[in-house]
């Protein structure tokens, strides 16, 4: 486990070094409550029209936005730096970790640890506990189980995609933006309920990029609603298998783009 | 008239500069397409309730996405125009070689960003609007004239952004340090431009005050347009009042800022 502790360690730089200017961090995190925050608004703002959208409340799709914000927060804390790798492709920075004794995929991810990402996950924990208090959720022991699972197992595979995206880069180089498009644009796509979507892009969501996992049938197992592709509930608690299957692809894909890198210069 | 062609080719060379880099357009181009993806979904889902939302039918709603996502890179509404780099000059003392130059910072800038936006319209915006328009039933004006007055507010919103961003750009001969500032303003604006829910869309109190304020000229007043919405002379009116007011407070704040300039380094 020389990972998790050379992660600790550069992460634990990273959180010294940001807390040496308190007032820039204090503005940074709450920009990263708001950024989020509108998001949020603009949903409400939705609701403030329609009673329902795609057949899901205001608390219903405050749910799915609760669990897709934290997740997503909670991998973009942990490992969000990773899209910096691409500069680090650019100006050869790459080398100086490559000669280090810790392994890559850890440095990389901590690399500029960012603990003002907390805000993101504050607002998405305030956005699903006030769901929560909303909700009227027939709660069983699986229920309540399956809540810490999802949310877990979705920070899981959104880390992957952040992997897989990393690893992209080796071979995009200046088309690093592509992964803006699964990652931010996933969060985005999985705050809104499954009904309002295409049929082709929800199969694509659960079956290619498993996306879907994340909360979409984790959320419909709980809320006791039926998910579009007629999926059975028991689908809901593979999350945390997809979420590993996921991480796997990603470590492999890592692997064979870091094999490829060469380093600029001569 | 030989001041004239130095800020047509800044222009120029900001045009190029950005169609140097082909992949991570590329790359944009596929960003963009997917969050178009997923707006226009929830929008057809929020105007299947309410068939005229807005004033708008599902079709006008369906240009209104493609338009936003033809709009984010063009009218940098979410950053990434030339502020960014000004920032830095500030920050780094570079600007004292721009003010010795024989020509005006705020044009000079103004060009440079206008070549920028009108390389991002022809190869961000382009693309995604065509498949938007394609795929999906969107309304498009038959009537030449229509584009062509749709143009002219597109000119004008490219000069209110600038307006907007160089103001926050000139933050920094005060602040040194404008992430806090860029951030909060692009946060603003792309919550008060319309890139989540169209302005007409916002109720009561909240429509009338984002309506009035200087992001409305972004994407709003160009989309009214196209979309037959709203009086033509007042719409361009009030993108050229705003412009006016912020160009003229980027000059009066240029002018205070230069005279208490101070470079850094040695």
């Amino acid at each position: 486990m020389a990972g998790v502790r050379a992660y600790g360690l550069i992460a634990g730089m990273w959180i010294r070094s940001t807390m040496a200017y308190r007032a820039s961090f204090a503005m940074t995190t709450f920009g990263s409550f708001a950024a989020t925050f509108f998001d949020f608004v603009a949903i409400m703002l939705m609701f403030s029209r329609v009673r329902a959208l795609g057949g899901w409340t205001l608390p219903e799709v405050a749910f799915l936005y609760g669990l897709s914000a934290v997740s997503f927060g909670l991998a973009d804390l942990v490992i969000g730096s990773m899209d910096r790798l691409g500069r680090r492709l650019r100006d050869g920075t790459l080398d100086a970790l490559l000669v280090r004794p810790a392994p890559i995929l850890a440095q990389v991810a901590a690399d500029r640890f960012a603990l003002r990402r907390l805000g993101r996950v504050t607002q998405g924990s305030l956005v699903l506990g006030w769901a929560l208090t909303r909700l009227d959720v027939d709660w069983s022991v699986g229920r309540l189980l399956l809540m810490p699972v999802a949310l877990l197992a979705g920070c899981g595979i959104f880390c992957a995609v952040f992997v897989a995206g990393a690893a992209f880069q080796f071979v995009a180089q200046d088309a690093a933006e592509v992964q803006n498009a699964f990652t931010y644009g996933g969060t985005t796509l999985l705050q809104y309920p499954p009904t309002v979507f295409g049929r082709e892009l929800v199969r694509g969501v659960t079956f290619v990029l498993p996306l879907a996992f994340v909360n979409w049938l984790p959320a419909s197992y709980i809320l006791g609603r039926p998910y579009p592709l007629d999926l059975p509930g028991w689908v809901a608690w593979t999350t945390p298998l997809v979420a590993a299957g996921c991480c796997a692809l990603a470590g492999l894909a890592w692997r064979a783009g870091l094999r490829s890198y060469r380093s600029t210069g001569s | 008239m030989g001041a004239g062609r130095l800020y047509v080719a800044v222009a120029l060379g900001g045009f190029r500069r950005y169609a140097t880099y082909k992949a991570a357009t590329a790359a944009g181009v596929f960003t963009n397409t997917v969050f178009g993806l997923i707006l226009v979904y929830t929008y057809k889902a929020l105007w299947d309730l309410k068939p005229h939302l807005g004033g708008y039918d599902q079709a006008q709603a369906v240009t209104y996405v493609w338009l936003g996502q033809a709009f984010l890179s063009t009218l940098a509404i979410s950053g990434g125009g030339v502020e960014d780099e000004l920032m830095e000059r500030i920050r780094t003392g570079d600007v004292a070689i721009d003010l010795y130059r024989p020509a005006d910072l705020q044009l000079w800038w103004l060009s440079a960003d206008l070549g920028r936006a009108f390389f991002q319209l022809l190869g961000r915006g382009v693309v995604p609007f065509v498949f938007g328009a394609l795929v999906f039933p969107a309304y498009l004006p038959t009537d030449p004239g229509t584009w062509a007055a749709f143009l002219l507010a597109v000119l004008l919103a490219m000069l209110v952004g600038f307006g907007i961003r160089y103001l926050v750009a000139l933050s920094a001969f005060w602040l040194l340090d404008g992430t806090g500032v860029s951030q909060m303003t692009w946060l603003l604006g792309y919550f008060c431009s319309g890139m989540l829910l169209p302005l007409n869309v916002f109720p009561g109190a909240l429509g009338t005050v984002v309506r009035a304020l200087p992001w409305s000229s972004l994407l709003q007043a160009p989309a009214d347009i196209l979309l037959g919405h709203g009086d033509l002379l007042r719409t361009y009116l009030f993108q050229g009042a705003w412009a006016v007011v912020l160009l003229g407070g980027g000059r009066l704040l240029q002018s205070v800022a230069t005279r208490r300039v101070v470079v850094q380094g040695g």
